[in-house]
């Protein structure tokens, strides 16, 4: 690990002056970035530890949504009573990423801006347009089952690796940032970039901005909602599909329904195409794979990928099917 | 180089550290407390976890400097039914990841105490979920065991929950 110089903040505004000097960078849970800088990926001149900072409550709001602070750790989310009534598919997200021990020192915003575990990404050796930009892409010829089939580019096609930002795309949470201009509310639709001609430009958030907290709107149809997870192994392994679902049925017919999409990727997945064709019809498992079907038009397969199609598609179905059952009649 | 004061199984302990020095290169190389274990230095195999006050960690993606203040327990430290039960229950071979295991499970029936559920807990709502076969191997994912001791390790924490 190349040599760097540490500050600990302890509060908000001295970790946004320290955050000024030339290639500092925050350290939140450190379950990422330590082992990028080890890896040698990442190396910042400064550490800013933001992890004393006062920012780990998790705050009902009034009109029946949620906050939750930037450093929140994913287990003490995943575990709170309030989030596994109302919002269940993000405590199940949560619990279906990395291990005890990661999600024990993980926070919340960290998790938002993990990077892509894409093998070539890893490999020095390798090109990578992420890691340098130019270099070119490893996995487009190379090994490349793990990559994604939705967003990509002829640049990139490296998966978002987090579980926990599949649910909040769901939810339509709101990401919070202060920085020394000020406060900015981002929806996290808008949170993640695609890869486009710039896969080195993950998300939106500036340099000098700190994550301060996430805020969930109310929805109810997430009281019945799911997490549903497909990898190599039966535990601890990073998807190789994942299907975030909310649904209500009212008299068999599909009234509300949430879809998105992990895994298939190069951002957090809202499949907003599966969601329109989808309500209104039937609550059956053929007007389930066609809704599959149209979010999944529009990918872009490899040979090493092209299963995700199907897995993706069985896995929606499979999901929506469990919600059926849970949903009121 | 700077002078860092670590909190270390009950005692105060007084090091000089550089920034990138782990939590796990802290205790082996600097306080010689080898009991925690370096496997694959990535926070992939759990064979360095240790209890930050009371909760499992990978000490191997701590920073030391991160740590100071706060309340570290490692194998060294523990005094627990779980280690006897490892050893009546065959929960180990070559032993390399046992510290790990233990200090995982000891973070683990804290957990459980507490009602935190896991990706095996099938009613998130309900109070409390019996600690099942399915739902230990769950939770101690994130501790492997190359020489495939898991059915061991199963039993021996099954008769300490």
């Amino acid at each position: 690990m190349r040599s760097f110089s540490y500050v600990s903040a302890p509060d908000v505004e001295s970790a946004l002056t320290a955050i000024a000097s030339e290639g500092a960078k925050f350290l939140g849970g450190g379950t990422n970035l330590v082992d990028l800088m080890r890896e040698r990926i990442e190396q910042p001149e400064t550490i800013v530890d933001i992890s004393r900072l006062p920012l780990t409550e998790i705050e009902e709001l009034p009109d029946g949504g949620v906050r939750i602070g930037a450093l929140v750790r994913n287990s003490h989310l995943a575990a709170h009573r309030v989030i596994r009534v109302r919002y269940p598919v993000l405590a199940q997200a949560i619990l279906h990423g990395a291990s005890a021990q990661l999600r024990n020192m993980a926070t919340v915003g960290g998790n938002l801006l993990q990077r892509t575990r894409c093998l070539y990404f890893y490999d020095e050796a390798a090109p990578c347009n992420k890691r340098v930009p130019g270099s070119g892409c490893g996995a487009l010829g190379g090994f490349a089952r793990n990559t994604a089939i939705l967003g990509t580019s002829e640049h990139c096609v490296a998966t978002h690796p987090s579980d926990m930002a599949v649910a909040l795309t769901l939810l339509d949470a709101t990401i919070e940032v202060e920085s020394s201009r000020g406060t900015r509310r981002i929806p996290i639709a808008d949170f993640h970039c695609l890869p486009g001609e710039t896969p080195d430009v993950e998300t939106v958030l500036a340099a000098d901005e700190l994550i301060t907290a996430v805020e969930l709107p109310p929805v109810p149809v997430a009281r019945n909602s799911r997490y549903r997870k497909v990898r190599d192994r039966a535990s601890y392994a990073f998807a190789l599909v994942s299907v975030a679902a909310a649904l209500e049925v009212e008299d068999g017919v599909v009234r509300t329904v949430r879809l998105a999409l992990g895994g298939v990727g190069t951002k957090p997945w809202r499949a907003r195409e599966a969601e329109r064709v989808l309500t209104g019809t039937p609550a059956t498992a053929d007007s389930f794979r066609q809704a599959a079907d149209a979010e999944l038009a529009a990918a872009v397969t490899l040979p090493d990928n092209a299963f995700k199609t199907g897995l993706a598609q069985r896995t929606i179905v499979a999901t929506l099917r469990q919600l059926t059952e849970g949903s009121p009649a | 180089m700077a002078e860092i004061t670590l909190r270390i199984n009950g005692s105060a302990e007084t090091l000089d550290v550089q920034p990138q020095v782990s939590l796990l290169d802290a205790l082996r190389e600097h306080l010689g407390l080898t009991g925690t274990k370096k496997g694959c230095d990535q926070g992939a195999c759990g064979a360095c976890t240790v209890l930050a006050d009371g909760e499992r960690i990978n000490s191997c993606l701590a920073l030391a400097m991160q740590y100071e203040g706060r309340e570290i327990t490692t194998i060294e430290g523990l005094d627990h039914p779980l280690q006897e039960a490892f050893v009546r229950a065959d929960g180990l071979q070559c032993g390399y990841c046992t510290s790990g295991q233990i200090c995982s499970a000891v973070g683990m029936l804290a957990e459980h105490k507490e009602g935190a559920p896991s990706a095996a807990t099938e009613d998130l709502e309900a109070a409390e979920e019996e600690l099942s076969d399915e739902e230990i191997r769950e939770r101690m994912s994130g501790n492997l065991c190359r020489c495939g001791a898991y059915n061991g390790i199963v039993s021996a924490i099954k008769e300490v929950a």
